[in-house]
């Protein structure tokens, strides 16, 4: 008894870690542009079936594949960034996230047409399990945490140890004061785009080497784990991101194991709703002063 | 009045239909302290905002030294040495003092020069010293007001741009932030205030416009005439 729970925490753990990047990326682009990206998952999508290209058609190893996902969601967001948030002037949030919408229907239809099968391979990264006492644990979800951890790491201290992360958080936090102590407010969002979609891509590619597959479904999955796991620790917040990603995978191992499978997803969207209800803001709502508010307003 | 160093003619500033600037001409000599004073919604902050390139200008021309910066973005407007102490002070709340100041020099390229002035501000700004590691968010409306000047002095900026630095702040404090303002004048930095203390302003300032519903009614030097005068002019309008 003790032995299951404490085994499906370790499983969701480990998946959580890449709901938690998918979550690092949807809050990146949230937290500069204060605009939703629904194309997101779409893109990483587009990504992966760029490295299922490679492999299937040319055969190629593992690291090939992997950049190819990665470039392949970093191209498709950027162009998510032009058509649906350069393109159309800040403010205009909801324009925006409909717009994202109709790209997202776009790069599905350009993936159904171009691969007609649905479902193809994907080359399996690590074919090997740990096992320790009671507990086991799938090599694969080994390196995605690791890699997951890796690049929280590195976000961490590209964020808060460089020029470019400063140029960041001020342009997430105030764009109007960004702007006028010299800050490239629209190099910083073009940028913090690519990064969150390198970051999707990692998460892509961990996610659909875990499956050993990828369907064009894939989009609309990515995009509900993340925006999911984004909405319980909080919009906006990088520690409330990957904290949302863990809670998600470890009430979904449970409620897989207890409930059964078919119960998972009614479980994820209802821990959703009740933390819509009663802590809308999430785990790590931002504190703002009504006065920086306020202030804020005021530009 | 000596050399024009920032010159505004003609300019129109409009929200959408509504034109909040109708044809702004004023200019701010080399080394002054040149102050608009004026009643709330005249289009003080938004003359401020177009010189600084937040906003664009419908018509009109501002120049600095001679060239052309109207309508231009505001990185190029920092780059060309204007730097803007915004209302409200505007300080990033949740990045450390210290980071706030290196935000600063953002648009600046000589980063050794960069860490030799932000201990520069520390030595002139004692208590920002004290809280540099401490989240800007935390300071009280003086220190942020200090923070929010030495932030815009860290774009070692040629002209300084000031709105409303006194709002909402104590007594004892606004004449500390007229302390510094002086200060900062008298070690050369050109100063274009806005401000709603037109006591205060009219003791600092070399020369003062009056703008009233988006253009400017009056000005004139300080001394010349009666300080009631001017304050009587620029709250209940120049027809007074």
């Amino acid at each position: 008894m003790i032995v299951d729970f404490v085994q499906n925490t370790l499983d969701g753990i480990f998946v959580g870690s890449s709901y938690s990047l998918l979550a690092i990326g949807f809050t990146l682009i949230f937290g500069v542009m204060r605009r939703l990206n629904l194309s997101y998952g779409p893109s990483i999508m587009l990504g992966i079936f760029a490295g299922t290209l490679l492999y299937v058609e040319f055969e190629a190893g593992l690291l090939a594949v992997a950049v190819a996902t990665v470039a392949g969601a970093v191209l498709a967001g950027l162009y998510v960034e032009r058509m649906c948030f350069w393109a159309i002037r800040r403010g205009a949030a909801l324009a925006s996230m409909v717009s994202s919408f109709a790209i997202w229907m776009q790069l599905e239809e350009i993936v159904t047409v171009v691969f007609p099968e649905r479902t193809y391979p994907f080359p399996p990264l690590a074919d090997f399990a740990v096992e320790f006492g009671e507990f086991f644990i799938r090599g694969d979800h080994v390196v995605m945490f690791a890699c997951a951890a890796a690049i929280t790491i590195a976000l961490h201290l590209f964020l808060f140890r460089t020029r470019f992360g400063l140029a960041l958080r001020a342009v997430s936090r105030n764009p109007a004061a960004a702007a006028f102590v010299g800050i490239n407010t629209g190099l910083v969002l073009f940028a913090a785009f690519a990064l969150a979609s390198a970051i999707g891509g990692v998460a892509g590619y961990l996610i659909a080497a875990g499956d050993q597959q990828i369907t064009p479904y894939f989009g609309l999955w990515a995009t509900f784990k993340g925006l999911i796991a984004m909405t319980l620790g909080g919009m906006g917040s990088i520690p409330g991101a990957i904290a949302g990603g863990l809670l998600l995978g470890i009430i979904e191992a449970h409620c897989g194991w207890y409930l059964g499978t078919e119960y998972r997803d009614l479980a994820s969207y209802g821990v959703l709703f009740a933390f819509l209800v009663f802590r809308p803001g999430g785990l790590f709502a931002q504190r703002q002063t009504v006065r920086s508010q306020l202030a804020e307003r005021r530009v | 009045m000596s050399e024009s160093f920032l010159n505004v003619s003609g300019v129109a500033t409009a929200y959408g239909n509504i034109e909040a600037l109708k044809g702004v001409n004023l200019a701010a000599a080399d080394g002054e302290i040149t102050c608009l004073l004026g009643p709330n919604g005249a289009g003080k902050t938004t003359l401020m905002m177009t010189i600084a390139g937040i906003l664009k200008p419908r018509r009109g021309s501002i120049t600095l030294r001679g060239e052309e910066i109207a309508g231009r973005a505001p990185r190029h407007i920092v780059e060309r040495g204007i730097a803007l102490v915004p209302e409200n002070r505007l300080v990033f709340p949740d990045m450390t003092v210290e980071e706030n100041l290196r935000a600063g020099a953002f648009a600046r390229n000589d980063s050794a020069n960069v860490d030799r002035d932000v201990q520069a501000m520390f030595a002139r700004f004692p208590v920002l010293d004290e809280r540099s590691t401490q989240n800007a968010g935390t300071l009280s409306g003086g220190e942020q007001q200090m923070l929010a000047i030495s932030r815009a002095l860290m774009a070692r900026p040629k002209l300084l741009l000031m709105d409303e630095p006194s709002l909402g702040l104590a007594p004892l404090i606004v004449a500390d932030i007229f302390r510094i303002i002086r200060e900062l004048n008298d070690d050369g930095t050109t100063i274009f205030l806005v401000e709603q203390n037109a006591h205060m302003a009219l003791q600092v300032a070399h020369r003062f416009y009056l703008i009233e519903q988006g253009q400017v009614v009056f000005d004139g030097v300080p001394g010349e005439m009666e300080e009631d005068e001017v304050i009587k002019r620029a709250y209940l309008g120049a027809e007074v």
